[in-house]
This record gives C-alpha cells, sequence and structure tokens, in this order.
C-alpha cells in the first residue's frame, strides 16, 4: 500500500496523442500552402512566395519534431519527457535559427516575409487545430472524429 | 557615463552608432524572447507530469493540452526570434 513510486519510473504509454495533433496540423498546412505562398508572392514578389514556403516548412518540421521527441520519451519515462521538451525547445529554437542564418544572404530569400509566414502560419495552424482539440476535450460525445482525437490513453508503470 | 557616452560619440559615425544599437537591441530582444517561454515550458510541463502522475487514466488528455500550450508558448519565442532577424538582417 506504501509503495513508492519515482518519477523516473513512472510513464505515459498507449497512444501519442501529440503525434496525432502535429499530424492533422501538417495536413492542413500542405494545404493551405500554396495560398500562403500566394499571398506572399503578391504582397512581397517572387522572393516573398519562395520565403513563404521556407517559412512554412520550418514551421512544419518544428511542430512534427516536436511531437516526435515527445511521444519518443513519454512512454520511456516522465522525466525524460520533462527533459526531452525542455531540451527540445532549445534544440528546435537553434535549428530554426541555422536554417535562418544559412539563408539570410541568399538572394531568393526576403527576411520581413520570412519571419511574418513563421509567426502567422504557426499561430494560424495552432489557432485553427484548437477549434478541434478544444471541441473534443471539452464535449467528448461531440468530438469530430473520435478516432482521430483519442482524449484518454492509459498511464503505467514499467 | 556621460564621459563614456562621449567616447563612444566621438569614436563613432551616427549610422555606426546606430548599427550598434541595432544589434545590441536585437540580441535583447532575442535573448529576453527566449527566457519567457523557457520558464513557462518549464512550469507548463511539469504540472502536466504532476497531473499524469496522479491522474493516470487522464494522460492522453492532458498530453493533447500540454502539446498544444507548448506550441502556443513558443510562439512568444518565435515572435522575438522574427524580431531578431528583423532587426538584425533586414
Amino acid at each position: 500500500m506504501n509503495e513508492k513510486l519515482s518519477p523516473l519510473a513512472l510513464a505515459s504509454a498507449g497512444q501519442a496523442p501529440e503525434v496525432t495533433v502535429s499530424r492533422d496540423i501538417i495536413r492542413r498546412g500542405l494545404i493551405i500552402a500554396p495560398l500562403i505562398m500566394v499571398i506572399a508572392g503578391v504582397i512581397w514578389g517572387l522572393t516573398g512566395a519562395w520565403s513563404a514556403g521556407l517559412g512554412l516548412a520550418l514551421v512544419l518540421m518544428n511542430f512534427g519534431l516536436a511531437a516526435a521527441l515527445i511521444s519518443w520519451a513519454a512512454p520511456i519515462s516522465l522525466a525524460l519527457m520533462m527533459g526531452v521538451t525542455l531540451f527540445g525547445f532549445l534544440l528546435r529554437l537553434g535549428l530554426i535559427s541555422l536554417a535562418v542564418f544559412l539563408v539570410r544572404d541568399v538572394s531568393w530569400v526576403s527576411l520581413p516575409a520570412l519571419g511574418i509566414t513563421i509567426i502567422v502560419t504557426h499561430l494560424g495552424l495552432l489557432f485553427w487545430e484548437m477549434r478541434f482539440i478544444a471541441a473534443s476535450l471539452a464535449f467528448p460525445g461531440l468530438r469530430p472524429n473520435a478516432q482521430e482525437y483519442p482524449s484518454s490513453s492509459a498511464a503505467e508503470t514499467p | 557615463m556621460e564621459a563614456i557616452a562621449q567616447l563612444i560619440a566621438a569614436e563613432m559615425t551616427p549610422a555606426e552608432l546606430k548599427n550598434n544599437a541595432a544589434a545590441a537591441s536585437a540580441g535583447y530582444a532575442y535573448g529576453l524572447a527566449a527566457i519567457g517561454p523557457g520558464i513557462g515550458i518549464g512550469y507548463l510541463v511539469g504540472k502536466s507530469v504532476e497531473a499524469m502522475a496522479r491522474q493516470p487514466e487522464a494522460a492522453g488528455m492532458v498530453r493533447t493540452t500540454m502539446f498544444l500550450g507548448i506550441a502556443f508558448t513558443e510562439a512568444l519565442a518565435l515572435i522575438g526570434f522574427v524580431v531578431f532577424i528583423l532587426l538584425k538582417f533586414a
């Protein structure tokens, strides 16, 4: 009864909801990619269109990497998941910085278009996804697709 | 302090001063913008781990909310980063 549980031994097994969420975000991002590139192209020209594509690719890579890291660490240990999430934040920020530094002087890149696309698509895709997630969490019986949004999974100690 | 400012002003042209100020501001913008989300993500994930340990059957819901929370918090760091690249390179 008084068995002590170590936080290092706790793990969250089962389905990985963050992978589902990020896959959904990436799918929507790819759908709206041409529209975003056209809008950026109208505002900033051809360089803006290419920059918007690059910005969107960075945002989608960021979501995918975050989900992959969490879904890899959570079944091993919750403590590892916490560490991976925090250092993953630094890693992903570093990767985005590196990608932008590498292309900052390239002729086909417009930095204002790239920056604005990163912010707008990151927030826009999140709010788009939030509509479905919020509905499925608040009203599980009314969730849009029960298979697509698992609201619970078993946590277990290995 | 005033002497240092006069010395800097004497040594540098206004354009150089402006460039230096922009570089310093860009560095502060990026650094400060990364600190806040770092603290926020740490707090968010810590509380999520606590919630999953207390109520394992809700782990899926907690992880979904945690992932979205991380992404929203990270948006602040991205805004800081974009301000940085615009100040520094644009």
